[in-house]
């Protein structure tokens, strides 16, 4: 394809939607599809089609729109108008209420409630407003520019100083600078090099990159051909995670459209550009997330983590300088090139830059995909954004960062989000998962369960994880059951210390930090569990 | 490793300090290489001279100034002007718990072992000074393969330092053994998880045997404190990988 080629494209798919009077957007991301979206769409399509509508309406299959609780969800036209929990049977009725410019009462879900307005979409722009599955139309909506714009107006360090400018920081949850990463890789000289996309998402209640690979496959191949671009890579590799079918079959697909159409492939806009992409799955296991494991598992080898250093910049995959960065990271890149480091980097904070992505569940009203500017108050996030807690029941803590993360109290709520103030809390910004939880909930049984998660997950090579976190677990579920004595506390303390400190990878390193945080905010209810502890029957 | 001596870059001489002593050595070098070169003793359990780097037994943690992380010396490369301390109290008592970990995880029974008063283990943990285990024992009922004419793998006995797994993968090239599963139910297997007599790949060449540090791969015949390794070939072990 070359640049013109994609500008006519834009121009004819244009064309062609300004024929449509009205777009009706149906979300068709596992979450939706799981309560039948699909029969939606069908029903939608049969019914335009025995109107005779199908000029004017345009039925489309889109990704997600937000409110993954109230699915299926229909968008119309610009999403002023949303219907939520759509059934087939309401087909007639929808398309009813366009002729008589209202909505349908039933299903009307109102788009100016807070768990809208107050969402800024960066990386997801367009999600929910065009159809992942077809080209053609990601491209309408703007797929594919950036990557022109790199390879064709910039050179390769031109890329890389506007990532660094923009402020970047790895989305996977360390938040390791992206320009600074990009630029060791690039200043490496050892060749082949390759540009992997970490999308082995398996943090307990975290979808974002799911969403992001079903809702935008063609965003996260661009990004990666910038980095490749920008890096000197010719081949990449997707890790996905087999979990995830749809993800999997929509990659799959934007891949061969891209390769078929020339934007991956040798040549790539008519220069000399050459890329390609191949898709890897996981087989589950949660430790394969770590960038180091993540490796050894494409290599084809045990998915086990190396010690560091060397570093993946130097010594990655195949031995070679490899680039690892997350979905998100990747898809916050054609953004960068199309609007510029400075506009990127007035968004956020002084040190966190743009918006971040999060999956929020658990004891709150809405729950779903929301993407907010960093610095964002936590609370206005549960309370504005999420619609407070469920039942009249009082808020109790908040888990940030999956089974790496910790669980901050109400006492908290008002540090801004941004990498800093969450690690200052004790938890981490982690991929984005935000499991609320009310006063119902145990905290030491939440600590029990990331435990019990961590230690199935333990992929068995240092001894600290391997066994440190049975030995945890273990006391956690003694302590749960009141047959804990203070001698378990101060031991499971003691083992949170050395696990922590003396484990080989991330996954046990940042293992007992749910057992920490909630150790530092909710000691009493360990204390009560312990000293409620029956006492052994004493005879008559 | 197998880089011709023309590929390789040009050695560059650093100095560093372990331990408080100023000690010299080659760029590419461990801090566990040079720190045995000058008699300064890291424990270790996973490590073998001639294996790949494991990292897996974090026994040889060491402090480098200016970083709060504690570094595997076995894995880390020196840099000029380093300062590591190999001894702390800190480090002393990581050691001790990870000893204590590997004797509460599976069935070490000393005076009913083979390879009583041959253990690594053993006498790891009598130089540590570990004469408690106050983690409570697992217990686990694990399963001993006798099936092989000549050699035993005791499961009980493992400590997972994946040195039989290296040694038949890098130096025999048999490959027969490897790891299965994950976390604490993770076990050395034959092949595909067969009994070691039906494991076609094993050249019972018993290497494995040899540099396992515990008694969970033994020369079967042995009777308590029988079992003393025989490692005069792992010297060569080293040279082997060169060529």
């Amino acid at each position: 394809m070359t640049p013109e080629d994609l500008h006519g494209t834009v121009l004819k798919q244009q064309a062609k939607h300004g024929n449509y009077q009205h777009v009706f957007n149906v979300c068709m991301e596992s979450g939706c599809v799981s309560c039948n979206s699909a029969a939606v769409v069908e029903a939608l399509e049969a019914e335009v089609k025995k109107r005779g509508l199908q000029k004017t309406v345009c039925i489309k299959r889109v990704g997600c729109l937000c409110s993954c609780a109230q699915g299926p969800m229909v968008a119309l036209d610009k999403g002023d108008t949303l219907y939520k929990a759509v059934t087939a049977a309401d087909a007639p009725a929808m398309l009813d209420a366009l002729d008589k410019g209202g909505r349908v009462e039933h299903l009307d879900f109102s788009s100016k409630q807070p768990f809208f307005s107050r969402q800024l979409k960066v990386v997801r722009e367009h999600a929910g407003y065009f159809d992942p599955e077809d080209l053609d139309d990601s491209i309408r909506v703007g797929a594919y520019e950036a990557l022109r714009k790199a390879v064709t107006e910039m050179t390769p360090t031109e890329v890389i100083t506007e990532i660094a400018n923009s402020g970047l920081r790895g989305r996977g949850g360390a938040g390791f600078p992206t320009g600074l990463k990009w630029s060791t890789v690039a200043k490496n000289p050892s060749t082949p090099k390759y540009v992997v996309c970490n999308g082995d998402e398996g943090d307990p209640g975290a979808f974002m990159d799911r969403s992001m690979m079903e809702g935008d496959p063609h965003r996260l191949i661009e990004g990666m051909a910038i980095a490749a671009y920008a890096t000197g890579a010719n081949r990449g590799f997707i890790y996905v995670r087999a979990e995830y079918p749809l993800a999997v079959k929509r990659l799959t697909r934007a891949i061969n459209q891209a390769t078929r159409t020339g934007l991956l492939g040798s040549r790539i806009f008519d220069t000399k550009f050459a890329f390609e992409i191949e898709l890897r799955l996981g087989a589950g296991a949660f430790v394969c997330g770590e960038e180091t494991s993540l490796l050894s598992s494409i290599e084809g080898q045990r998915g086990l983590p190396r010690p560091r250093p060397p570093f993946p910049a130097n010594s990655g995959l195949f031995g070679k300088p490899t680039l690892i960065n997350n979905v998100e990271t990747y898809a916050n890149i054609p953004t960068i090139i199309n609007k510029s480091a400075a506009w990127f980097s007035s968004i956020g904070t002084a040190k966190s830059k743009g918006t971040k992505i999060f999956a929020i569940s658990g004891k709150v009203h809405n729950t779903g995909l929301i993407e907010v500017p960093m610095g964002i108050p936590l609370r206005d996030i549960i309370f504005d954004i999420g619609g407070g807690i469920p039942g009249g029941k009082k808020f109790k803590a908040v888990q940030t960062g999956g089974p790496s993360g910790g669980c901050i109290p109400e006492s908290q709520l008002d540090i801004p989000v941004d990498y800093e103030s969450l690690m200052s809390v004790g938890s981490i910004m982690g991929s984005g998962g935000l499991i609320v939880m009310d006063e119902t909930s145990n905290m030491v049984d939440v600590a029990r369960f990331f435990m019990e998660f961590c230690m199935s997950e333990s992929c068995g090579k240092c001894v600290p994880c391997r066994v440190g976190t049975y030995h945890m677990h273990e006391i956690l579920q003694r302590i749960y059951d009141r047959q804990g004595t203070p001698q378990d506390l101060a031991l499971l303390q003691e083992l949170c210390d050395m696990v922590k400190n003396t484990s080989l990878c991330g996954l046990g390193q940042t293992a007992p930090n749910p057992v920490l945080s909630t150790l530092r905010y909710f000691k009493d209810e360990y204390t009560n569990l312990i000293h409620s502890t029956p006492t052994t029957e004493v005879l008559p | 490793m197998t880089m011709s001596p023309t590929t390789k870059p040009p050695a560059e001489s650093l100095t560093l300090t372990i331990d408080g002593k100023d000690v010299s050595c080659r760029s590419g070098q461990t801090i566990l290489d040079v720190a045995r070169e000058n008699d300064i003793d890291i424990p270790t359990l996973c490590q073998l001279d001639g294996l790949t780097t494991w990292g897996g037994c974090r026994l040889c943690l060491v402090e480098i100034a200016g970083s709060s992380k504690l570094f595997a010396s076995c894995a880390t490369q020196c840099t000029e002007g380093m300062n590591i301390t190999t001894q702390s109290d800190r480090l002393l008592n990581y050691r001790r718990m990870i000893l204590e970990m590997l004797f509460s995880e599976r069935n070490h029974i000393c005076a009913v072992c083979v390879s009583n008063g041959h253990c690594e283990l053993q006498s790891m943990a009598q130089k540590l000074g570990v004469t408690h285990i106050h983690l409570p024992y697992r217990y686990p009922k694990l399963t001993v393969d006798s099936s092989q004419d000549r050699f035993r793998l005791d499961h009980n006995r493992c400590i997972l330092c994946s040195r039989c797994v290296r040694v038949c993968g890098e130096i025999e090239g048999a490959h027969t053994k490897d790891l299965k599963g994950r976390g604490i139910k993770t076990f050395v297997i034959n092949d595909l998880d067969q009994p070691w007599a039906d494991a076609k790949s094993c050249t019972t060449c018993g290497k494995c045997v040899h540099v396992c540090p515990v008694g969970a791969l033994t020369e079967r015949g042995t009777a308590v404190s029988e079992m003393a390794k025989r490692r005069a070939f792992l010297p060569y072990l080293t040279s082997m990988r060169e060529h």
